[in-house]
């Protein structure tokens, strides 16, 4: 770790936002959000366009006024605080450095404003420039350096002024896919080393996954779902959560006395005690497996492969079981052995799963 | 190349020496001119830049920018002898708001009818200088991102921060470039004062105009043409700053 | 933004609009207000003045000779510069700073200078040629160029114009083809945008007609003003209720038909639209 970092840097603080409300004239952002961030982690909020999360990150920065509800940070109230004495970091999605000034003079700017001296500025200018990785690119402009370095800058510019927390909003969006991942982790990392209590927001649930302690999905203004990566992705609570986060297959089933029975095979299910009858169960497309070897009698599960999608370690296979199609995930080595228009039979794993009712016909 | 020829058409530099445009009348219709734009290219330039502001802080398709930047780009075109008509509607004295004061008690023209001379030149100036200003200084003003306001915020700046630091400079090239250009808009005017001044060649467009057209028998299209050709020199030394300058800011507002 | 910055904003914004507003509202309002005035000074007011103008032989001889100048003007530019703008973007990109340079050249000298310089040229066409008003559409197309080029260039830019000739050529089309049903239907506000501004300027000509003593529009204005004020007034009001209407129906016309460019277009042409027009001094 590189030296110079305070105390109180280091050990991050506490952020809570209680019961959190803003309307517009047409719409609600934010409908009651509460969350607890604990002091050095790095919470991500995920969610679709419209959902809030962006809201709620301004609303902590200060950019907006909420119509009710608290602010705290490290156990101040900052409701009231207008955003420039709130002491709060801030990444933007793009555009946010001044094109007037060098890489270096944006990371000094937050540091001349607070009347920090010329040496003590450009020794610390340089810590977090190189904690970043950019020393060498510190006297070019903004539009001298590429959508990577300047997000970079942007980063060291917020730290710079030893926040007490660090806001992201989307800052990996406008970024080629390759740079984005890259960039993603070397956010993590710098985040680790300096121990700041970070909220990131974000629409792409592979990087919210990827980085964040704690995953916080999101829907019209309010928190659907919030725990670990894992638990959020193999647990989801909500339908949302589980169409959103990862892909899903939708398999029509009936409920009885505590599993579903899909096509032949029963599943438990996350929460047991719902009420018998039809239902829709939602199935990660990992817990299908293919098997091409022995008796292909016709069956619930017995179908055809019309395509294989080539991801890399991965393949995703989409097999047409006549009157639905089901997404397989497994390794490439196994997909293939099972090219497309070979039959197959499916095999379901015993994970448990989500289930959605039908909705009740409308009246007329 | 004209310029270099006499009322005789002989050939000689005698117009660019004393007897042409050296010549005192000469040279006060240049200062006259020089001054009248330069007041009123600054009047114009503040006014229209806290128009543009306004604007640019709005709705970007409402109905209120469209208007105002349709009735600017008419403006800033405003015919010179409309123009000298309309303010000798308002302010003339049969004008409309002349008479208003003047039954209240305000009489503007109890030392001399400054209208028809070269502070009512100014003032009408300033009429299309201020839209001409909005047009050209818009773009500007529409290329400052709210991310930089909100990054002062977070920062730690202020309101008087974040215009000392970051807008400020930011826009201080485009405005004085286009302070430029109002000047020499209105170095090159000629329209208006034709209509307004109808006697003595008080600036230098009226000045070429005379020269050219004199009843008096007194053409001297030598020195029309010198004036015009000091006129174009002018002109491009401005229109050349203003380029340099626009090219500065051109990386920083796209 | 914070409630009570932008109240502030609001403020502010307000107070700007009313005050400059009335400065630019009053005189208009003024010019209005003395074209309907009677003769004598407690004669009721009238709308004389107006109907003077379709009354004055000398004045709707102008008016009709300025339209007609525009039209010529604003046919001759179409045909002259899309052309040739088209074939230099495709095959001589080098060409297109050449081309920009000769175009803002107008823009530079001012009118009163052009005209000093152009004056011998007319005598000569006078005398040997012809003499109808109709001559000065020629300098009217070399002062409408930069205007018009901006907007032509700003239509090109927003279409891809490569992309869409190689689909058509690789198609079948050949070079009328294209420039007929691929280049005018996808650029119809930049063409509409660039022959407005053509009319705009030929509407808005004193200095150039008046020096060569030639009576376009602006030109009869003045003189009808030394005889009939009023009549005078009311046709400056009227041509300026005219311009002003033509744009604001032309900004909404391009955001519909827009994309993303419309926007920007809309103030790259309305800079030369001032730029030009305010360096020449036409008009004022």
């Amino acid at each position: 770790m590189t030296t110079g970092g305070t105390e109180a840097t280091r050990s991050g603080v506490e952020v809570r936002l209680e019961d959190l409300r803003r309307k517009y004239a047409t719409t609600t952002a934010l409908d009651g959000l509460s969350l607890t961030i604990s002091p050095g982690e790095l919470v991500a909020l995920l969610g679709p366009s419209g959902c809030g999360k962006t809201t709620a990150l301004r609303l902590l920065a200060g950019l907006e006024e909420a119509d009710s509800g608290r602010v705290i940070v490290g156990g101040k109230d900052l409701t009231n605080v207008p955003a420039n004495r709130r002491n709060i970091g801030m990444v933007f999605q793009a555009y946010s450095l001044f094109p007037h000034m060098t890489a270096r003079q944006n990371v000094e700017f937050g540091m001349q404003l607070h009347k920090v001296d010329v040496l003590e500025r450009r020794e610390r200018a340089n810590e977090v420039l190189e904690l970043v990785g950019l020393s060498a690119h510190a006297g070019k402009y903004a539009h001298q350096l590429s959508g990577g370095q300047q997000q970079r800058v942007a980063l060291a510019r917020a730290l710079a002024i030893r926040p007490k927390v660090l806001l992201l909003d989307e800052p990996l969006s406008a970024l080629d896919a390759k740079v984005r991942s890259r960039l993603r982790d070397e956010i993590r990392r710098v985040q680790l080393e300096v121990g700041i209590t970070t909220l990131f927001v974000t629409h792409d649930q592979e990087e919210a996954l990827a980085i964040a302690d704690r995953v916080g999905v999101m829907q019209a203004g309010r928190l659907e779902q919030m725990g670990p990566p894992t638990e959020i992705y193999s647990r989801p609570a909500t339908p949302f959560v589980a169409e959103f986060v990862g892909l899903t297959n939708r398999l029509r089933g009936t409920v009885r006395h505590g599993v579903v029975e899909v096509r032949g095979t029963e599943i438990p299910l996350v929460e047991p005690g719902v009420p018998d009858g039809p239902a829709t169960a939602l199935v990660r497309p990992e817990a299908v497996s293919l098997a091409s070897d022995g008796e292909m009698e016709e069956g619930p599960l017995v179908g055809t492969v019309i395509a294989v999608a080539f991801l890399g370690a991965m393949s995703r296979v989409t097999v047409d079981l006549g009157d639905t199609t089901v997404l397989a995930q497994m390794p490439t080595s196994t997909a293939s052995q099972h090219p497309a228009g070979t039959k197959v039979r499916l095999a379901l794993r015993p994970d448990p799963v989500l289930i959605q009712r039908e909705e009740p016909a409308p009246v007329s | 190349m004209g310029s270099l020829t006499d009322r005789d058409g002989q050939f000689t530099i005698a117009n660019f020496g004393t007897a042409g445009i050296a010549q005192a009348y000469v040279v006060k219709s240049f200062v006259a001119s020089i001054t009248i734009s330069a007041v009123s290219a600054l009047v114009g330039a503040v006014a229209g830049a806290l128009l543009a502001y306004a604007v640019a802080t709005g709705n970007p398709r409402g109905l209120l920018r469209r208007s105002v930047t349709s009735a600017s780009g008419v403006l800033a075109q405003f015919g010179g002898v409309t123009l000298a008509f309309a303010f000798i509607a308002t302010l003339g004295t049969t004008g409309f708001v002349y008479e208003f004061f003047q039954q209240r008690g305000l009489d503007f023209y109890a030392n001399g009818v400054w209208i028809y001379d070269l502070p009512g030149l100014t003032l009408i100036y300033t009429y299309f200088q201020i839209p001409l200003m909005l047009i050209v200084f818009l773009p500007a003003v529409d290329g400052i991102r709210p991310q930089w306001r909100e990054a002062t915020e977070s920062l730690g700046g202020a309101t008087w921060h974040y215009w000392r630091y970051v807008a400020g400079p930011l826009l201080a090239p485009s405005f004085l470039g286009c302070t430029l250009l109002l000047f020499a808009n209105a170095f090159s005017a000629y329209a208006t004062a034709a209509a307004l001044i109808t006697q003595g060649g008080v600036i230098v467009p009226l000045q070429i105009a005379n020269l050219l057209t004199s009843e008096t028998g007194r053409v001297q299209p030598g020195l029309a043409k010198a004036l015009a050709l000091a006129m174009i020199l002018v002109v491009l030394i401005v229109m050349s700053l203003y380029t340099l300058l626009q090219r500065r800011t051109a990386n920083w507002l796209r | 933004m914070s409630r009570s910055r932008r109240r502030r904003l609001q403020l502010f914004r307000a107070i700007v609009f009313l005050v400059l507003g009335a400065f630019f509202l009053v005189p208009i309002g003024a010019m209005f207000e003395f074209s309907t005035r009677g003769n004598a000074l407690t004669a009721p007011r009238n709308l004389d003045a107006w109907k003077n103008i379709v009354q004055t032989p000398d004045l709707t001889e102008a008016i009709t000779a300025s339209l007609e100048l525009a039209a010529i003007t604003c046919i001759a530019m179409l045909v002259l510069l899309l052309p040739t703008m088209v074939w230099v973007r495709l095959r001589f990109p080098g060409l297109s700073r050449v081309i920009e340079f000769i175009c803002l050249i107008p823009l530079t000298v001012p009118a009163i200078a052009l005209v000093v310089g152009m004056v011998p040229i007319y005598r000569w066409i006078e005398i040997n040629v012809t003499d109808s008003i109709l001559i000065l559409s020629f300098a009217y197309l070399i002062l409408v160029l930069p205007y018009s080029y901006r907007a032509l260039d700003a239509g090109l830019a927003a279409i891809d114009l490569k992309t869409l000739s190689e689909a058509a050529r690789s198609l079948g089309a050949g070079w009328g083809t294209i420039m007929l049903r691929v280049v005018v239907p996808n650029m119809s506000s930049a063409l509409l945008n660039a022959s407005l501004l053509a009319v705009a300027l030929v509407l808005g000509e004193f200095t150039f007609a008046n020096l060569l003593f030639y009576e376009n529009l602006q030109v009869a204005i003045a003189y009808v003003g030394l005889v009939s004020a009023t009549t005078s007034v009311a046709v400056a009001v009227a041509a300026l209720l005219f311009a002003f209407t033509l744009l604001l129906i032309l900004s909404f016309v391009r955001s519909r038909s827009g994309t993303a460019a419309a926007d920007p277009a809309d103030i790259q042409i309305a800079q030369p639209l001032a730029a030009s027009g305010a360096i020449i001094g036409r008009a004022r």
